[in-house]
């Protein structure tokens, strides 16, 4: 299949599924359960699925598990608090929110890029050491610090604007541009990785000698990798702040970034299709968890289904779904790298 | 900065890599033989301090002048059992797979501390010392300071000499070395590198359950503690080195004095001043200061 046709195909059914459910929704439940849905469930879903997908293209094309995701889209968030017109208390303010998100994005890919020229040269497990240590280190930074982050309170009134006559957090404004957002980022991952950097790049994951050897820059790949995965947890990042009116420390620290990785491994790493999966049954489960178990043991409900998908199947729910057809089918075909 | 005041927080920047070291050797040492990362080594630590604690109370209520010494024996002995069932039940089956062993020790942790906020809630605890250690010492230059410090200088001390008397001089150490360099090989020869395993995995997480102890006993004991060591623990050993007992120290050092000196010098900044260290070290030596190069 060659490239656009995959891309048309990918795109159209996820445009068929992003417009479809909330339709269904609507058509099913009653107007106010449908919108707790659509603004809920499903825009939460849609915004963590874009951060995870940074941290599983990273993982699957790269063979990077970088833990440094949620603080790369935690810097967007920050700058985009920091600069936008509104927010209080005023640290810079008085840009406008397109300058203020170009900003955001700006900064989410320098810190990418920051993150890769300081853990590319190590691998694996190392890679993992170093990338969660920067993440609960800028935790603990902009916790500290009230000149720059208003420590740990954090920034609020960050509405996001206005458009088209609707609030920025209109359910089905949001919704829309969520959706809009996470497609084209996942249409933009699948046409990368089929790219001659893409393609570099998954050889430098498989065997970085031989790649080296055909002449390619293995470092400067692995930096760019990166950037490219800082620009999409920017984007996650800004959505995710304009989502919570606001971002504080809280958001970003050892406990965000440690779920992020649960969204990723449990829909798997394998294809980025598993960080919308994954962002999908995490916000599922975050929403009626106090409905299973006691609300307030969330954590070790979390910790009990994360702890149970390593042991059962560490390539996640795509993994499950592979084997089970496979099971079917009964057609053995190669797998997925092992984890 | 007057010299007294230097001399103070040079002080308090040793007592503080002291207990740093404490914990970060058992992290070193269980990487270092099972290239296991254990990501629920701030939970060890939880778990020495809380169940130290709890055996603690009733004792130190009662007058008892060895209640804190129990504490730390229950302690260290928690955390090892813990430890042992981390090993047995859970990693040592699938031993070589890096990725999957710190994703289940990630689990672990967050189960762990949910669950000791259940037990305990959110209260801080601190143990208090028993009156031997208690009180201040007079110090040249600096004047009097807390004892229990300089306490915690002199278990670090322990521990790294008895590390590495354990490593060099027995034949237990033998066997780890040697694991360390050829698993395969060492089973060969006839030693049961399971059982190596999990005895270098109690011996670990019983430091952490001491490490836990002591430092709920300098200062107060809280949830969000673990995260704070298992950072530390991962910026200790990232510098100093894998595996290395002298990295692991230098690395806590420096950590430790890195973060009392900035503290003093530029409060809300100081946190920077560790990861510019992390950073500078990776930079120039991947593997970390006293690290072997892979």
């Amino acid at each position: 299949m060659n490239l656009a046709r995959t891309l048309l195909r990918a795109g159209g059914i996820g445009l068929a599924i992003l417009v479809l459910a909330p339709l269904a929704l609507r058509a099913m439940l009653p107007e106010n359960q449908a919108l707790f849905w659509i603004g809920n469930i499903f825009a939460r879903a849609l915004i963590y699925g874009i951060i995870a997908l940074s941290l599983t293209f990273l993982a699957t094309y790269g063979g990077f598990v970088s833990l440094a995701q949620m603080m790369v889209a935690g810097v967007a968030g920050y700058v985009l608090a920091i600069t936008v017109q509104g927010a209080v208390p005023v640290i810079i303010g008085g840009f406008g929110y397109p300058v203020a998100i170009l900003l955001a994005l700006g900064a989410a890919v320098l810190a990418g890029l920051a993150v890769g020229a300081i853990s590319a040269r190590t691998n694996d497990i190392y890679l993992l050491m170093i990338t969660l240590a920067l993440a609960v280190g800028f935790y603990r930074f902009v916790e500290t610090n009230i000149d720059w982050f208003n420590g740990y309170e954090g920034i609020r009134n960050v509405l996001g604007p206005d458009l088209l006559g609707r609030k920025f957090r209109d359910p089905i404004l949001f919704y829309a541009i969520a959706s809009a957002t996470a497609l084209s980022l996942y249409l933009g991952v699948i046409f990368l990785v089929r790219t001659p950097f893409g393609l570099a790049l998954q050889g430098i994951r498989d065997n970085p000698r031989r790649v080296s050897a055909l002449g390619y820059n293995v470092m400067l790949h692995r930096i760019v990798a990166f950037g490219i995965a800082g620009f999409i947890a920017g984007c996650g990042g800004v959505l995710a702040t304009i989502y919570n009116i606001g971002i504080s420390p809280g958001s970003i620290g050892l406990g965000a970034t440690m779920n992020l990785l649960i969204i990723s491994v449990i829909g798997g790493l394998g294809h980025p299709i598993g960080a919308f999966i994954g962002a999908l049954l995490f916000a599922i489960f975050d929403t009626f968890a106090a409905s299973i178990y006691d609300r307030d043991r969330f954590n070790t409900l979390i910790g009990a289904v994360f702890l149970s998908i390593v042991l059962i199947s560490p390539d996640g729910a795509l993994g499950m779904v592979r084997r089970l057809r496979e099971g079917f089918a009964r057609k053995p075909r190669a797998g997925a790298p092992p984890l | 900065m007057t010299g007294a005041t230097a001399a103070t927080v040079v002080l308090n920047g040793l007592t503080l890599a002291a207990l740093y070291f404490i914990v970060a050797s058992g992290f070193s040492l269980i990487f270092g033989l099972m290239r296991t990362v254990n990501m629920a080594h701030g939970s060890l630590y939880l778990i020495g301090a809380y169940i130290g604690y709890a055996v603690f109370e009733p004792l130190y209520d009662r007058d008892l002048w060895y209640a804190w010494y129990v504490a730390i024996l229950v302690g260290m002995a928690a955390a090892a059992l813990f430890g042992i069932l981390m090993q047995t039940a859970l990693l040592g089956w699938m031993q070589g797979q890096e990725l999957r062993q710190a994703l289940v020790t990630i689990a672990l942790s967050i189960i762990v501390a949910d669950q000791l906020l259940a037990r305990f809630g959110g209260t801080p605890r601190q143990f208090f010392a028993p009156d031997a250690l208690f009180g201040s010492t007079s110090i040249p230059l600096i004047g009097n300071y807390p004892t229990f410090r300089l306490v915690q200088i002199g278990v670090a001390l322990a521990v790294g000499i008895g590390l590495w008397l354990l490593l060099n001089r027995t034949r237990i150490g033998l066997m780890v070395r040697a694991g360390v360099d050829d698993r395969p090989m060492l089973a060969a020869m006839g030693v049961n590198v399971p059982l190596v395993a999990v005895a270098v995995f109690a011996l670990g997480a019983a430091l952490a359950g001491l490490g836990g102890v002591i430092g709920a006993t300098a200062q107060p004991l809280a949830q969000g503690v673990d995260a704070r060591f298992l950072l530390t623990a991962l910026v200790v050993v990232i510098v100093g080195g894998m595996g290395s007992i002298a990295g692991t120290a230098i690395g806590a050092l420096l950590v430790g004095l890195a973060e009392q000196i900035g503290q003093a010098l530029f409060p809300t900044y100081s946190v920077i001043l560790t990861f510019l260290i992390m950073v500078i070290v990776l930079a120039l030596r991947p593997q970390g200061i006293m690290g072997r190069a892979r």
